[in-house]
């Protein structure tokens, strides 16, 4: 036998295999297939990226104060800049904008707070800011107590009230989505039934619908003499069908829940309620968060159909502001500047929704 | 002890202590507060109505509409009644449906295809169209290619012409139209009887292949029957099919097909949005097909086409099926954005137009919504019949 324990160095891979070359290779060139895939690709980018970044950043126009300002032959950023103000607070009375800032910065603390880990006692913040923080919401927003003016709603516009229109939304169907969802699982045959058509009608139905009955049936189902908001009829509207798609989150959560749970929860003589309160719905609603969050980026997206029965948000005092003959031709602007603001939101809840989705993919399952 | 008795076997627990007893109270709690709650509204309504002399009923759908629609896939004009609107906007929301539909589906799969290749730049482009698409709003989009792409195309005079005839301008796509000569009968008869011969050679392939293990392609074999059947009896036919080229007549074109920008913005905005969507429903699917699958198709020493057509893509078809009914539900529900733009969809022409000229609103409304739900539950029970079969069947 011959051995030979003298084993050589390991030598590097070869030239073509490592390095930039070698991941050129191995990632855009392996077969011709995909050397064509990337020519194509690569001449795709360059006749559309170039140009893009040119319009957006490097002939754009930034500073200044009316139209005049835009003499180059990219982006006209001035109509956003000068704009800014009604796109985010709408109609709402200079004097009184402090309020919807101290707004702002309060909630942007609570958000913060609930989801930084290491922040003490989450829960009594998250049950804060489902409770106390809307009332506060409500009075600095409308005023009329505590010595603030009142502001009446039909002033409220912009980014503003796209937030009031989804937090509210939220915040509101997620109680009666729990309620809903836990009827549509109940034993008592009536009550099941009720829940089942409720959410299968308001998932069956699109939202436009949904609002223009809020806008021309719901004053017909009131007597004559209240006056029923335009705002609170939109919002009565987008809870309800809020809610129904929440049911169904909650639905799969409650459905994952092993069946041993609620029979140990029997076994101890547990009530309905206390069952459901203390065992079931904390661990169904923890594996759903991510769910939830999900709903909460489609409402988010969804707010902006009320320009559709005359509400004033994000999108529609954009839209309306685009139209003005002062400013012909910043169409393109606007829309890129909403949709940056929406794609902000929402692209940041689906990534911190998946950040979730990974930190609670541990025990259950 | 004394109190022992009190639970024995044959002392009924208190009313309110029984469980079946306090649930049928509950229930029947229940039934009355809804009953007593409609009872509220519909007073209240029939009163609302009353004082405002709205009339009810369904008499408005016999009565003139008296205004025009600008497109309609049946005939329609001014003279037409109500009840003519609501089916010509139920029929252009079915043919912005399933155009979007159609497109969306293709779109998303080569997307959520594209999203898992092994090319960096593919894999990348289609990541960013996902993350980029499925996070602004589809009616932002709407707006986007209706007002900011399609409104700067040129004046009719000025047309774009793409090729062979198809004309491009600020009113819409104009295409030219076939219209049938003598003997195109003969064509559609040839086309329908390839079409029911290939049935039978698909079932007679199978059936071999299941007895003796023998191939045949029989889908191949059906498209160039079908293909050369009807295509030689058009030629036989003497080409019974003339082209009628758009013209301009003064200021717009006449003749041909047009598609109307509202359409072509809509159905833009619809397909690009939901394929977003169905994009990541394709890659989970494909995804969720286990390793192990690929490797052993591989070792059976199948191409990679094959591998993927006969053994991942109908694995992952199982996945896909529930969350992509759900996205067509979407994409039926949200075409009713279109009365933002102007396209006369059901929403636009009946649920807009007719409800402010009649002031009926509970009939109307009623009546759009129903229709949304009909549609929703026909496409599910369509869905979940072809998800039965494509499901695991497991013992």
């Amino acid at each position: 036998m011959l051995h030979n324990d003298h084993k050589l160095p390991d030598l590097p891979a070869p030239i073509s295999n490592r390095g930039p070359v070698g991941w050129l290779r191995e990632n855009l060139f392996n077969n011709w297939f995909n050397s064509i895939l990337t020519v194509v690709a690569i001449y795709f980018i360059a006749t559309t990226i170039g140009p893009l970044l040119n319009w957006a950043f490097l002939s754009a126009d930034f500073t200044g104060d009316s139209k005049d300002a835009c003499t180059s032959e990219g982006a006209c950023w001035v109509f956003v800049t000068v704009r800014i103000n009604q796109f985010i607070y709408g109609f709402y009375p200079e004097a009184e904008i402090w309020r919807i800032n101290l707004l702002f910065a309060l909630f942007a603390l609570l958000i913060a707070a609930l989801v930084i880990e290491r922040t003490p006692r989450r829960g009594w913040i998250a049950l804060f800011t489902l409770t106390v923080f809307p009332v506060i919401a409500f009075f600095l927003l409308y005023g009329d107590a505590f010595g603030l003016e009142k502001v009446e709603t039909h002033k409220w516009g912009g980014l503003m009230l796209t937030l009031v229109l989804a937090v509210v939304g939220i915040v509101a169907a997620l109680p009666f989505g729990i309620l809903l969802a836990l009827g549509r699982r109940s034993h008592m045959p009536v009550a099941r039934s009720f829940c089942t058509v409720f959410i299968e009608v308001w998932r069956g139905v699109p939202l436009i619908s949904v609002l223009f009955m809020a806008s021309v049936m719901f004053p017909l189902f009131v007597p004559e003499e209240i006056s029923f908001d335009k705002l609170l009829r939109a919002l009565i509207g987008i809870v309800m069908f809020q809610s129904a798609y929440m049911a169904e989150v909650i639905r799969g959560g409650l459905q994952a829940i092993p069946k041993g749970q609620y029979e140990a929860g029997e076994a101890m003589g547990l009530s309905y309620w206390k069952l459901m309160g203390l065992i079931i719905l904390p661990q169904a609603l923890k594996i759903v968060i991510p769910g939830i969050v999900n709903t909460f980026i489609a409402l988010f997206k969804d707010t902006s159909l009320v320009l559709i029965i005359g509400l004033f948000d994000v999108l529609a005092t954009v839209q309306a502001a685009i139209t003005d003959p002062a400013w012909p031709r910043v169409s393109t602007e606007g829309y890129v500047f909403v949709a940056f603001v929406f794609w902000v939101f929402c692209f940041s809840m689906s990534r911190y929704s998946q950040a979730l989705e990974r930190k609670l993919n541990t025990g259950h399952r | 002890m004394p109190e022992e008795t009190k639970y024995s076997a044959n002392s009924k627990p208190k009313f309110w202590n029984d469980p079946e007893k306090r649930a049928l109270l509950f229930q029947v709690l229940m039934v009355g507060t809804v009953i007593l709650f409609i009872l509220y509204i519909v007073s209240n309504t029939l009163s609302n109505l009353e004082t405002r002399g709205i009339s009810t009923g369904f008499d408005f759908l016999s009565q003139t509409a008296g205004f025009d629609i600008l497109l309609t896939l049946i005939p329609y004009d001014a003279t037409y009644s109500f009840g003519r609107t609501f089916v010509v906007g139920l029929m252009n929301t079915m043919l912005v449906s399933f155009l979007g539909v159609v497109l969306a589906t293709l779109l998303g799969f080569i997307v959520g295809i594209a999203r898992l290749s092994h090319n960096w730049l593919i894999a990348k482009m289609a990541a960013i169209y996902v993350e980029v698409f499925r996070n602004i709003p589809l009616l932002l989009q709407i707006f986007f290619w209706y007002f900011a792409v399609l409104q700067v195309l040129p004046s009719p005079r000025q047309s774009i012409e793409l090729f062979g005839g198809v004309q491009l301008n600020v009113r819409g796509l104009y295409l030219p139209e076939p219209v049938a000569g003598n003997g195109f009968g003969w064509v559609v008869l040839a086309f329908v009887a390839a079409l029911i011969l290939s049935f039978f050679l698909v079932r007679w392939a199978k059936k071999r292949q299941d007895q003796t293990g023998q191939y045949f392609p029989a889908y191949w074999a059906s498209i160039g029957l079908v293909l050369g059947m009807s295509g030689l009896t058009f030629l036989l036919a003497g080409s019974p099919i003339t082209w009628v080229d758009p013209e301009l007549v003064g200021f717009n074109f006449k003749g041909g097909i047009t598609i109307i920008p509202e359409l072509s913005a809509l159905l833009l905005a619809l397909s690009i949005y939901t394929a977003a969507f169905i994009a990541e429903i394709v890659r989970s699917g494909i995804e969720a097909v286990d390793h192990g699958q690929t490797e052993a198709a591989s070792a059976l020493g199948l191409p990679r086409s094959r591998v993927l057509r006969l053994v991942v893509i109908p694995q992952a078809m199982r996945v896909v099926i529930p969350p992509l009914t759900s996205q067509y539900l979407n994409l039926i529900k949200n075409s009713s954005l279109a009365t933002a733009i102007g396209y006369p969809d059901l929403v636009s022409v009946f649920a807009g137009t007719t409800l402010n000229q009649t002031g009926q609103a509970i009939e109307v409304i009623a009546m759009t919504m129903g229709v949304y739900l009909l549609l929703s539950l026909l496409v599910s029970l369509f869905m979940n019949w072809y998800n039965k079969r494509v499901a695991l069947v497991e013992r």
